[in-house]
């Protein structure tokens, strides 16, 4: 082998620079992040949504996406309980709740968390979680795993299950490139109840705040999104409790990516130990040989010994 | 001359052949679909159920059966049980294909196959645990292609090469006991970050250790199969040692298996505890499992006890079979049983028969290299040049 000793030292050096300069670890420690400062987001206030679908068909609209089997006008679709789909980055469902006479309606899409799963799920970095609040997905670079749809708790990525080989992985950006130019999301934009709310993350939790002081009987005293799965950037209101709107109330604070640090944390740490415990185990068995060897050779010795003092 | 044409014909004509070439061109047919259609006209996955059978099954099984390399190499070179040594070709051969052949099988999984090195090419996901599955896999999947391979160089008469290679063996297996540990734990791993999906008899903090200590059972439980499988096949092929120590496999492997085995259910049982889990067990899931549990984890340790105490090579035999069900059925369970289970029925999966079509063709796969490599290289008796050479 041409290589010199110093080549490879050098090279298991910089393999181990590498290792450790190219990411430090965010989960560990008491640091605690809070969304980008100045982020956008949404909050949806489900006791102004009358269920128009005017949302639905704006998304359909900025987004390009291919036109429904029935229109944006027909709201009978409204009878079943429909979830985002690739050629739907929003759907809003309509729920019959006791203890109230007129139904509820509720908005899905990404709710673009401030610690995503899929971002913290994906293998290639595909997803990317912006300083404007939008959570963004690069197709030039997804293998297609789906390992993404797995990790989203709130079952929002969908996928190109009939592209045979340029499926993407399809799902609201909170119109990104919108924003990043001023103008309104889609959605937001079309909505004619005001029931959503375009702003600085920050400040929509003010108005939120507001909204439940001022009218105690028309809202449930809770803010969904403020701290669920560690806050994400959509932010809803109800007279009800969520989960009689189809939203999980068990979903717990935990940021995504600090459910799996414990078990990525553990892999540094078997790769240096285990070595020096293998090949501790493996001298000790070694040894063993060894030591039974001599004492063979030593029987073996005394035994000839014997037999010739015998002779 | 005729007649030896004829007779030639017949051979050829063996249930083998004709079930492996059936099973083989349907298996081209559905690749044909896959690749032309896309996932939607082959599977029954969904938005909802982005993972199926072929994760599961070929991904998750696949990686936990393939154990044997790892653990038999560990056994006899880092461990010093060198009694076992005539175990540690097959179950390197049976490792580096079902490695392979699991890597085979994403390619039908994953939407741009050809985009796999991307992780380690483009941009470095290392938050994922997946890049952690990935990485590990493809660098197992070296190293046990360096294992396995002095058996192919002795074939070809390479001794130069060979006798490089086999310098790395003690490197190589703690390499290879490094990386399993790591990636047999991390599948588990996948599934802590869906807490809100995965049932919490089976979501723990411990996930991981459970799909690492299972491993091992299923490796040791592998090589006790196969090895019944390849002396009832492959007789012929084996030399004396390996008859000679075939008992002894059997007997020391079953013994380990059963350990671990009560081990396994006792950290189990510890996670339900941790969790606090036990309100559930009385539930429909409860009793699934119960199964699991008491059937296929504490029966299985009782009887490779027993079967080892009165040297009872069926008892042993039929324990492994029953063991590596077990194995299979947790696997299952936790990508698709116990996933997703708070979703209604209407939204819930199950395979498409093209989907189990192309996990039968990939195992068929399997045992057809497996049968071509064992017949011709020396994998049940050692090369003769090359006797007491490793």
């Amino acid at each position: 082998m041409s290589i010199s000793r110093r080549k490879f030292l050098g090279w298991v050096g910089a393999a181990g620079v590498g290792t450790v300069v190219a990411r430090s670890a965010h989960a560990s420690g008491n640091k605690h992040f809070e969304g980008y400062p100045g982020s956008f987001g949404v909050l949806h206030d489900m006791t102004r949504c009358v269920g128009c679908r005017s949302c639905e068909a704006a998304c359909n609209h900025v987004n390009s996406l291919p036109a429904p089997e029935q229109p944006f006008t027909d709201l009978s679709v409204l009878m079943q309980e429909r979830r985002t789909t690739e050629k739907s980055f929003t759907v809003v469902n309509k729920y019959s709740v006791a203890s109230r006479q007129t139904p509820l309606f509720r908005k899905i899409q990404c709710n673009h968390c401030l610690e995503p799963a899929c971002a913290s799920a994906c293998f290639v970095k595909a997803f990317q979680k912006t300083s404007t609040g939008a959570v963004i997905y690069d197709p030039s670079v997804c293998v297609g795993c789906r390992y993404c749809m797995i990790a989203c708790p709130f079952e929002i990525p969908a996928y190109e299950y009939n592209e045979a080989l340029s499926p993407r992985v399809m799902k609201c950006t909170l119109c990104y490139p919108r924003i990043s130019q001023g103008q309104l999301p889609g959605c937001v934009e079309a909505c004619p109840m005001e029931a959503l709310t375009f702003g600085k993350r920050e400040d929509l939790i003010e108005t939120a705040r507001e909204r439940i002081r001022q009218f105690p009987g028309r809202y449930v005293d809770h803010i969904y999104g403020e701290t669920e799965m560690g806050g994400t950037s959509w932010l809803y209101l109800s007279g009800v409790p969520f989960s009689q709107v189809g939203m999980r109330e068990d979903l717990g604070v935990t940021p995504a990516p600090e459910l799996t640090f414990g078990a990525l944390s553990v892999v540094p740490i078997v790769a240096g130990l285990w070595p020096v415990l293998l090949t501790g185990i493996y001298a000790i068995s070694k040894r063993k040989e060894i030591i039974f060897q001599q004492e063979l050779e030593a029987v073996k010795k005394a035994a000839q010994s014997r037999s010739k003092e015998e002779i | 001359m005729s007649a030896t044409t004829s007779r030639g014909s017949q051979t050829w004509f063996t249930p083998f052949n004709v079930i492996t070439s059936a099973i083989i061109i349907v298996g081209l047919v559905i690749t044909f679909l896959r690749f032309t259609k896309g996932l939607g006209a082959v599977t029954h996955l969904s938005h909802d159920n982005p993972w199926g059978l072929w994760i599961s099954f070929d991904l998750l099984v696949g990686v936990a059966l393939a154990a044997g390399g790892y653990v038999t190499s560990a056994a006899v070179y880092l461990f010093g049980l060198r009694k076992y040594h005539s175990a540690v070709r097959p179950a390197v051969l049976t490792g580096f294909l079902g490695y392979a052949l699991v890597v085979f099988a994403l390619h039908y999984d994953v939407g741009r196959p050809w985009r796999l090195p991307y992780p380690f090419i483009m941009q470095q996901g290392t938050t994922s645990l997946l890049f952690e599955v990935a990485a590990c896999v493809a660098l197992y999947l070296t190293v046990l292609f360096l294992e396995f391979v002095p058996a192919a160089l002795e074939w070809l008469g390479l001794k130069r090469v060979r006798d490089l290679i086999t310098r790395l063996t003690l490197a190589l297996t703690i390499l290879g006991v490094v990386l399993s540990t790591l990636h047999q734990s991390s599948l588990g791993a996948l599934f802590l970050i869906a807490p809100s999906k995965l049932h919490p008899l089976w979501y723990s903090p411990y996930l991981p250790v459970y799909f690492f200590v299972s491993s091992i059972i299923a490796g040791l439980s592998m090589v006790i199969f196969e090895s019944t499988l390849s002396h009832h096949y492959f007789a012929d092929k084996m030399d004396q040692t390996h008859l000679d120590e075939k008992e002894g496999v059997t007997l020391g492997f079953g013994k380990a298996a059963s350990l671990v085995l009560a081990g396994y259910f006792f950290i189990k049982l510890m996670g339900v505890a941790g969790g606090d889990n036990w309100r559930l067990l009385g539930t429909s899931y409860g009793l699934w499992f119960l199964v699991e549990m008491i059937g296929f984890i504490a029966l299985p340790a009782f009887l490779y006890a027993v079967g080892v105490r009165n040297k009872d090579l069926p008892l042993i035999k039929w324990t492994a079979l029953w063991t590596i069900i077990g194995i299979v059925l947790n696997r299952l369970t936790v990508g698709l049983i116990a996933f997703n289970w708070q979703l209604p029925p209407s939204r819930r999966y199950f395979p498409h028969w093209m989907e189990i079509a192309i996990s039968i063709f990939i195992v068929t796969v399997g045992i057809v290299v497996f049968k071509f490599i064992v017949t011709r290289m020396p994998i049940f008796y050692e090369h003769p040049e090359y006797k007491d050479a490793h």
